[in-house]
């Protein structure tokens, strides 16, 4: 392994002891906000023309929906219940959703080849075989609840509840979105029907498109959530300049996590282990 | 940043500068293939010429999905349609006896074809799904004249590009390169589940793009132009969807 190559040194951990998140896995993560808010958004102004979801290939304001968000719509021939119409946002916003799908495809290629290469989904997001378990879950999010202290073990690597997350997100719910979103294209699916035909049908396939916009917009609460509790400036420093050195936990050299300690500033980040690894040891 | 070396930093440019080239490079390839939509340009180019360039690498003769008769959507939704103008009133007294396709531009002989002179070309009947960009959708039946046999009777110039078509119903005008144009699948419709295309589905003549979403299948078909440029039609950006705001290719 080259430790020079920002490539193949993504996804170590401990490639350099301030860092907790490689390059690559930062850069990868903010060019995944970036097209994850534009399609969140632009889905969202979508939505609107026609908030109203089928099962099955046909679906129109002639057959009664699944379920209708009590939303008004950017269409006056959607009978919504509101006296007035929306806006129409769908061509900016369709122009908008497509090319940052594209952002996000070309990230997550970059991510997912560079990550099976240099064994970071292997090491740092498979769970350890002896945390294969229920009661391991069970045990982190009873962690969680009780607001206890971050282990410094764990400082530089994920517990077993956030590798579940991220591998359901980047395994489940990302295939998942693209798959739905593509079954949606008459043209894709022209040469693909069984992009289509796997899920049901068209209508089927923008509903299940919906809810897993639901899904991962809640792993981006929890996310959000946990990273604010967890600390938010020294999370935002370690996905963004790569430096962990606030946290105080996870450095190697004694002398290094003693200098931390003398960096930190109270109220910075609440779960702030004054224990160093060598101190715990 | 420490970690910031000068090899580091070397390794950065020249993949910057490697990936600079590998566009630049894609790009030219693109033009030369085809492969830009006339609305490449812009804030959103990057993201239509993708699309385009993908599907017409992938999906260029590929047939859209055909469905079984008991699939037809009992009820279909009529979009909303504006006032239709008087010259429409006119012909549809007279049952559309005089309606006339004019096919023009890039064609060996220009001509203007009666319902019953498309009809008298070949007919055909496929069940395909129509959806619109606001997310509803039907299936239904259509039966017309493939395109491609009405194109044939004009004589299309090799060079020939794109199909731009007119509906009587002023403002709306699209146009579809020559992959969709020829397609077989691509109808002038005429029928519509067993039974004359009524006028609020676009009678008495409606083009049927079943590879693309709802706003390419123009209504109330009167006029087209072969062309190899579309850069003098309109504010040259294909058709009247991207000035709207819409992109061209609705393929996706």
């Amino acid at each position: 392994m080259n430790p020079d190559s920002a490539w193949y040194a993504a996804g170590v951990p401990d490639s350099s002891p301030n860092s907790r998140h490689s390059a690559l896995v930062r850069v990868t993560h903010w060019l995944t906000v970036v097209a994850f808010l534009a399609l969140l958004l632009t889905g969202g102004e979508l939505i609107v023309s026609h908030p109203r979801f089928y099962l099955g290939e046909s679906g129109n304001v002639n057959i009664h929906p699944l379920f209708a968000i009590p939303i008004p719509s950017s269409r006056d021939t959607v009978p919504t219940g509101y006296g007035y119409v929306m806006p129409d946002q769908n061509g900016w916003s369709r122009y908008l959703h497509f090319q940052a799908a594209w952002l996000l495809v070309f990230t997550a290629l970059v991510y997912g080849l560079a990550s099976l290469l240099n064994g970071h989904f292997r090491r740092d997001l498979l769970p350890s075989t002896s945390k294969r378990n229920l009661r391991a879950v069970w045990a982190v999010i009873q962690k969680y609840l009780r607001r206890a202290p971050a282990d410094p073990a764990d400082s530089h690597a994920y517990n077993v509840a956030q590798q579940i997350a991220y591998l359901g997100v980047i395994f489940v719910l990302f295939p998942l979105i693209l798959w739905t979103g593509l079954a949606m294209s008459p043209s894709f699916t022209s040469a693909f029907p069984i992009a289509v035909l796997a899920l049901g049908g068209r209508q089927t396939a923008r509903t299940l498109h919906f809810f897993d916009t639901l899904a991962l917009v809640l792993f981006v609460i929890v996310h959000v959530a946990m990273v604010a509790l967890s600390g938010f400036r020294s999370r935002m420093r370690a996905m963004t300049v790569g430096d962990a050195r606030a946290e105080g936990a996870g450095g190697f050299s004694p002398l290094k996590e003693a200098q931390n300690i003398r960096a930190f500033r109270p109220g910075e980040s609440r779960t702030k282990v004054i224990a160093t690894p060598a101190e715990s040891a | 940043m420490k970690s910031l070396s000068r090899r580091k930093l070397l390794t950065a440019g020249l993949s910057v500068a490697a990936g600079a080239a590998g566009l630049a490079a894609a790009g030219k390839l693109a033009r030369r293939y085809n492969l830009i939509p006339p609305d490449g340009g812009g804030l959103y180019g990057p993201g239509e010429t993708l699309t385009y360039a993908a599907q017409r690498l992938i999906t260029r003769h590929s047939m859209a999905r055909e469905f079984s008769k008991s699939q037809i959507c009992e009820k279909p939704f009529r979009n909303e349609l504006a006032p239709m103008p008087d010259l429409y009133k006119q012909l549809q007294a007279n049952n559309f006896r005089d309606w006339k396709l004019s096919i023009g531009g890039l064609v060996s002989q220009p001509a203007a074809f009666s319902l019953s002179e498309i009809r008298a070309l070949g007919m055909k009947s496929q069940i395909t799904e129509i959806a619109c960009e606001e997310g509803w959708s039907y299936i239904a039946q259509w039966t017309g004249t493939p395109l491609s046999a009405v194109l044939n009777q004009v004589g299309v110039a090799p060079q020939a590009r794109y199909v731009v078509y007119q509906s009587i119903e002023k403002p709306w005008w699209e146009s579809i390169d020559m992959a969709d144009a020829l397609h077989p699948q691509t109808i002038l419709a005429q029928g519509m589940n067993d039974s004359d295309l009524p006028a609020g589905f676009g009678g008495p003549l409606r083009l049927r793009v079943p590879r693309q979403l709802g706003y390419k299948s123009v209504k109330f078909i009167s006029q087209m132009t072969v062309t190899d440029s579309l850069k003098s039609f309109g504010k040259g950006l294909g058709s009247a969807s991207p000035e709207a705001g819409y992109s061209w290719f609705a393929g996706i």
